[in-house]
């Protein structure tokens, strides 16, 4: 055999398995496969987790029941939106159900020097960040497009088209770098982003070129991916052959793959990367297995593309359920405290429900505020005449 | 005194920029050890680091949505597009982000980013190299959108972008990077919004900005061996216009003519002869007339020059106006 026929057959081998290895049948990961980290199972069992278990181990019980209490108090808030839009009172409201572990466990490992860029369904993480969950309210009713001052609680307003967010906070990284706050051992000052996206936007060029920039400068950002398995009415499949978390590794930095219904599982590895991101070992990629339990937005209807025995499968995985299991098996919680909790959540449903009602109609000559921070000679220009248009209508009132 | 070109000009503005406020970073494609495609960043990075000039991965959404977010933390990102044609992809981030961070914040958030495109064609390159895209930009509210001409507005607009807290589309006139002109560097001697009146004349005005402002002076002299006198104004910023300074040259000449590379239709001619209908109608002598690219795909470069408006084509949309 020559040495050319030797590389030929070597080459042929080799191209064999990659044929193969693409038309592979898509594994099954309905269940999120034996590569999920998890930490509590579906019934609320601990299970031992020798890389995350440190993770967690330091959390008090009055922490763990502050988690509990923020999954009840963000879905009452998500319940109370909902119904508000149904009442006509929101144009549209994007429900979070079923991924309040998610957001919450990686909301609360986040430290108050961190940044977050949310898509427009992180209700969870806001609240985690403290933005009151009224002001989540004004976008969706229409008397704004984000009532918070994001630099207040470093958390950036909801961002709508899909995946952008993931270059911003990708470049806030990197401005976090050129500050110096990035491996310094400086508890409070080593800072580190977390980027907020869902299963569709992966296949967003935005989301790639972020995993490729933040690569390459090494950029402390955190890549979360809610794969809630649906964007609007297309499934995983549609977007992906290959389980989320394995991209990162074609990008150069680790992906991991949590339960995002174990919220104590997701504050783990999220914490984990949140450290390598602040220590200087760059970005990781984390998807957090979930379910979209509702619909997209009040607007979707889920009846049209899904059937209902999925629903009924991921109920039983209900992240709520299955933290209070733990919570009441390990006697961390008694009834006075849930109890307390959800008559706290109720109060929390008031304050959101009466707050929108309230919520001003904003002034028709504000559309003409803050479109520039120096004046600008034809915005005013049209508020005058915007003005003088209106003043017209005054004297007829009279009649 | 100074001279230098138009390239170096902005080279010079950067590094001033540069030295006086350590939040100024580059960002772009081989602005680095190379300085550009076009040199503008020559021997910065070499004196700045690679921390302040970055040569980005190739991806034009990731160098504007990264700055972003570069801006979100404080610093004051000068984005550098390769070619005009390669906008496009950062099209999104330019539109939904960076004009309406403002806006959508109710203020609370303000994004100083300047993006710096070539602009415009006669450099005979091949296609997406040669466009004026500007319209897409001007038409957005939220950005500025500004376009030198020469090398003292070079340098000193530059800077005066960089110093504005509002997103600012730069746009240099590629084929004239390496016109020379004097610059005085100790002082600006007009804003970055201003329009500038470069030529004074009493028969007809010429409105033009970047590359086709030298086209308009050399058809303006030409004009005046003819015996006719016409003012040459640079128009500077596009968004906002400078409409003061139009319409009082409008008011003295009665008759304009637009000129720019980009196709009329929809154009910036289109906006400004509207603008001047709208508040000297009483004093125009003849319909205001645009001279620009055909409305057509930017052509191969042979054709260029008959694509282009050259002085001819200036000259001629003169007399029609005189004749009317």
């Amino acid at each position: 055999m020559s040495d050319n026929a030797v590389a030929d057959a070597h080459s042929v081998a080799h191209e064999e398995d990659v044929i193969a290895e693409l038309t592979a049948p898509v594994p099954e990961v309905g269940d999120g496969g034996p590569e999920m980290v998890q930490l509590l199972t579906p019934e609320g069992q601990r299970v031992d987790n020798t890389e995350y278990d440190h993770y967690v181990a330091d959390l008090t019980d009055e922490e763990l029941r502050g988690f509990y209490r923020d999954l009840v108090l963000i879905r009452r808030v998500d319940t109370e939106a909902t119904a508000l839009q149904r009442q006509g009172e929101l144009g549209i409201w994007a429900s979070l159900l079923g991924q309040e572990a998610a957001q919450v466990g990686s909301g609360r490992a986040l430290k108050p020097q961190d940044y977050a860029f949310p898509t427009y369904r992180e209700h969870g993480v806001a609240w985690c960040r403290g933005v009151d969950p009224l002001n989540l309210l004004g976008l969706f009713r229409g008397v704004n497009h984000g009532g918070w001052d994001p630099n207040e609680k470093n958390f950036h307003l909801y961002t709508i088209v899909i995946g952008a967010q993931t270059l911003h906070a990708t470049g806030y990284a990197m401005g976090i770098q050129r500050d110096g706050s990035v491996g310094t051992g400086v508890a409070d000052r080593d800072a580190a982003v977390i980027a907020y996206f869902g299963d569709g936007a992966t296949a967003q060029g935005d989301v790639n070129e972020s995993f490729v920039y933040a690569a390459v400068n090494n950029a402390p950002v955190v890549f979360f991916c809610q794969n809630n398995q649906w964007a609007i009415s297309e499934p995983n499949e549609r977007q992906t052959r290959i389980p989320l978390y394995q991209r990162a590794r074609g990008f150069g930095f680790p992906g991991v793959r949590v339960d995002g219904n174990d919220v104590l599982a997701v504050y783990a590895v999220t914490k984990q990367a949140l450290d390598a991101a602040r220590s200087g070992q760059g970005p990781t990629f984390v998807e957090a297995f979930t379910y979209r339990m509702g619909a997209h937005t009040t607007s979707d209807d889920p009846t049209k593309y899904r059937v209902s025995a999925e629903v009924e499968v991921w109920k039983h995985r209900d992240p709520i359920e299955r933290f209070k299991s733990y919570l009441v098996h390990t006697k961390k919680a008694d009834h006075d405290f849930l109890e307390q909790v959800d008559k706290e959540a109720d109060e929390l449903a008031v304050h959101v429900r009466n707050g929108c009602l309230e919520m001003p109609d904003p002034k028709g000559d504000s559309m003409f505020d803050h479109i520039y921070v120096e004046q600008h000679p034809l915005v005013e220009k049209e508020r005058r005449e915007f003005a003088d248009y209106h003043a017209g209508f005054e004297g007829e009132a009279a009649h | 005194m100074a001279t230098m070109t138009i390239a170096k000009g902005i080279n010079n503005g950067l590094r001033a920029a540069m030295e006086r406020d350590p939040k100024v970073v580059l960002m772009g494609e081989d602005i680095g050890k190379l300085g550009g495609v076009f040199r503008v960043t020559e021997g910065l990075q070499k004196d700045f680091g690679e921390d302040r000039v970055i040569d980005t991965p190739l991806a034009e959404a990731g160098i504007v949505g990264t700055a972003i977010g570069m801006a979100l933390r404080g610093y004051r990102p000068v984005v550098e597009i390769q070619f005009d044609g390669f906008v496009y992809p950062a099209f999104d981030h330019i539109v939904s982000q960076v004009a309406k961070m403002r806006a959508r914040s109710l203020g609370k958030v303000t994004l100083p980013i300047v993006i710096r495109i070539p602009v415009g064609g006669g450099i005979g390159a091949v296609e997406h190299h040669s466009e004026s895209n500007e319209a897409y930009f001007a038409h957005t509210a939220g950005l500025k959108v500004v376009c030198c001409s020469n090398a003292e507005d070079a340098y000193w607009m530059i800077q005066q972008a960089i110093e504005t807290d509002d997103p600012v589309l730069f746009y240099e006139p590629k084929r004239r990077y390496w016109d020379k002109g004097e610059v005085d560097v100790d002082s600006a001697s007009r804003g970055l919004l201003q329009a500038l009146v470069c030529r004074e004349g009493t028969d007809a005005t010429l409105l033009a900005y970047g590359p086709m402002v030298k086209t308009c002076m050399q058809a303006a002299q030409a004009a005046a061996e003819e015996g006719k006198s016409l003012e040459v104004i640079d128009l500077r910023s596009l968004s906002p216009l400078d409409v003061e300074t139009v319409t009082k040259s409008v008011e003295k000449t009665g008759r304009v003519v637009v000129v720019h590379e980009a196709p009329t239709f929809l154009g910036m001619g289109a906006e400004v002869a509207a603008t001047i209908q709208e508040q000297c109608f009483y004093h125009l002598e003849a319909p205001v007339l645009r001279v620009g690219g055909y409305n057509l795909p930017y052509p191969p470069s042979k054709l260029e020059e008959e694509f282009l408006p050259d002085l001819d084509r200036v000259l001629d949309a003169v007399d029609r106006s005189l004749a009317f």
